[in-house]
């Protein structure tokens, strides 16, 4: 898709906008230690992380800009940073 | 019709007859006398638009940011340090895609203050993607403001542009000009009306942010449009010379080249001086031609190499200086032109902070060139170093 002329967009563009790509270190997610306190959704300030049918939570990498938060507050410890490589 | 006019009262004019719907400025010497008339002509009635008084050079482009986006065709008008000020709406409004047309009355930057003319302030902003025209005489400063609009605002360009004159040799010069008609200028220009403007019924964001993903496509989309902006510029320049008889379709123009052995090139107000140094110089047995360069960005590489394939020697004349570089702008551009040719070039960086140009410097740089001196500075006072 071509990019707009002059950087113009209509509301609700901001989707489009795949933050995951300033993403550095990748948060990964253990399931075997989640205690599905939900904290990791609550913290997260892109508002990336959801809940799955299993009561499990994991974000959406291609908004996630791999800030950490979740991982540093995880009270389980489920969540490690991996340096990912592009 | 022919009147006697001051410089800034024509350029005044044709922004009047442009019928902007937003003018924004602040006054600076030499650009003064247009903003003035044009305050008057909306205080008369004769121009129906809303003239903003701003507290500085970046709120008056920034409010023609605003007015062009909303669908306006707006007009400022600046020169060196009230450029300089606008410096970061300058590189935004053409990162917008908005097609504002601004006179610059060119003149010196500071430090030290000079108010005299040279022509660093409008070349300091050529990599912020405005197109940039320059005059040789006011009757071109005149016409070139109808062309610029013409051209910003074609859906396949939509860029801002300078359209240059010398601040004091032409603002403030009394010249015979031939003024179009407003039913002329309605002839050749239309109202402005965008495919895509600010709404409130219908919002939209201009100049949003862009990732590293998406930033460079942005900046070669607007080098794309300035290099289509050549043909934009021969059709409407040509439509133009049609209607009214003078011909803008050429981004350069050449005077006495045919033979020439010499090729002199320069920008605005000191072409007028050249041509009459080559007049003489010619009468005396010497083939000297000049290159004006009409359209500096985009740059007409390609015409220059084709106008001097011929020619022994080329000297620049540059009323501006890349600081640390090889010379004056245009010198360091028609070099590159001429890249893979024999044919040397000398630039000669002269007339700064409106020291005078006369015909025997002309004709002394031209033996200059002869004699394969240059990549200079010329009229320096030896004695003040």
């Amino acid at each position: 898709m071509a990019v707009a002329v002059g950087c113009r967009a209509r509301p609700g563009k901001s989707r489009d906008n795949k933050t995951g790509s300033w993403r550095v270190f990748k948060p990964v997610f253990d399931h075997e230690k989640c205690s599905k306190c939900g904290m990791c959704r609550t913290l997260c300030p892109e508002g990336c992380i959801h809940e799955d049918a299993g009561g499990f939570f994991d974000p959406d990498y291609s908004f996630c800009k791999g800030c950490g938060l979740c991982a540093t507050e995880c009270p389980k410890e489920a969540i490690t940073m991996k340096l990912e490589e592009k | 019709m022919m009147e006697i006019t001051e410089g800034s009262h024509a350029v005044a004019e044709a922004v009047r007859l442009s019928r902007p719907q937003v003018v924004s400025a602040y006054p600076i010497t030499p650009q003064t006398h247009i903003v003035e008339a044009l305050a008057d002509f909306v205080a008369n009635g004769t121009l129906d638009a809303e003239y903003l008084t701003v507290d500085s050079e970046l709120s008056a482009l920034s409010a023609c940011v605003g007015a062009s986006a909303a669908g306006s065709r707006t007009y400022s008008a600046t020169t060196s340090q009230g450029l300089m000020l606008m410096a970061e709406v300058v590189f935004n409004a053409a990162g917008m895609r908005l097609p504002i047309v601004m006179s610059i009355a060119n003149r010196a930057l500071g430090a030290p203050l000079s108010i005299w003319n040279d022509m660093q302030d409008s070349i300091a902003m050529r990599d912020s993607g405005w197109l940039q025209f320059y005059a040789e005489d006011n009757q071109e400063a005149t016409d070139l403001h109808f062309l610029a609009y013409k051209v910003a605002e074609d859906a396949t360009i939509q860029l801002p542009a300078f359209v240059c004159f010398d601040g004091f040799i032409l603002s403030h010069t009394y010249e015979p000009i031939d003024m179009l008609t407003q039913e002329q200028v309605d002839q050749y220009l239309p109202a402005y009306n965008p495919a895509e403007k600010l709404d409130a019924k219908d919002p939209m964001s201009f100049g949003m942010y862009a990732t590293p993903d998406y930033y460079m496509e942005f900046r070669y989309e607007m080098d794309e449009a300035q290099k289509r902006a050549k043909d934009v510029i021969a059709k409407y320049g040509k439509e133009f010379g049609t209607l009214f008889g003078r011909d803008y379709s050429a981004l350069v123009e050449g005077y006495q080249l045919a033979d020439a052995e010499t090729a002199i090139i320069a920008m605005g107000s000191i072409c007028g001086t050249v041509k009459d140094a080559i007049d003489e110089m010619r009468a005396a047995g010497k083939k000297v031609g000049l290159l004006k360069i009409r359209v500096f960005r985009p740059f007409p590489y390609e015409e220059i190499k084709k106008a001097l394939a011929h020619v022994q020697r080329i000297a620049v004349l540059d009323k501006n200086i890349s600081l640390g570089a090889k010379g004056g702008a245009t010198a360091i551009e028609v070099r590159d032109a001429m890249y893979g040719s024999t044919i040397p070039v000398k630039g000669y960086v002269l007339g700064l902070g409106g020291r005078d140009i006369r015909k025997k410097d002309i004709k002394e740089i031209v033996s200059l060139c002869e004699n394969g001196a240059g990549d200079q500075f010329y009229g320096l006072r030896k004695e003040l170093i």
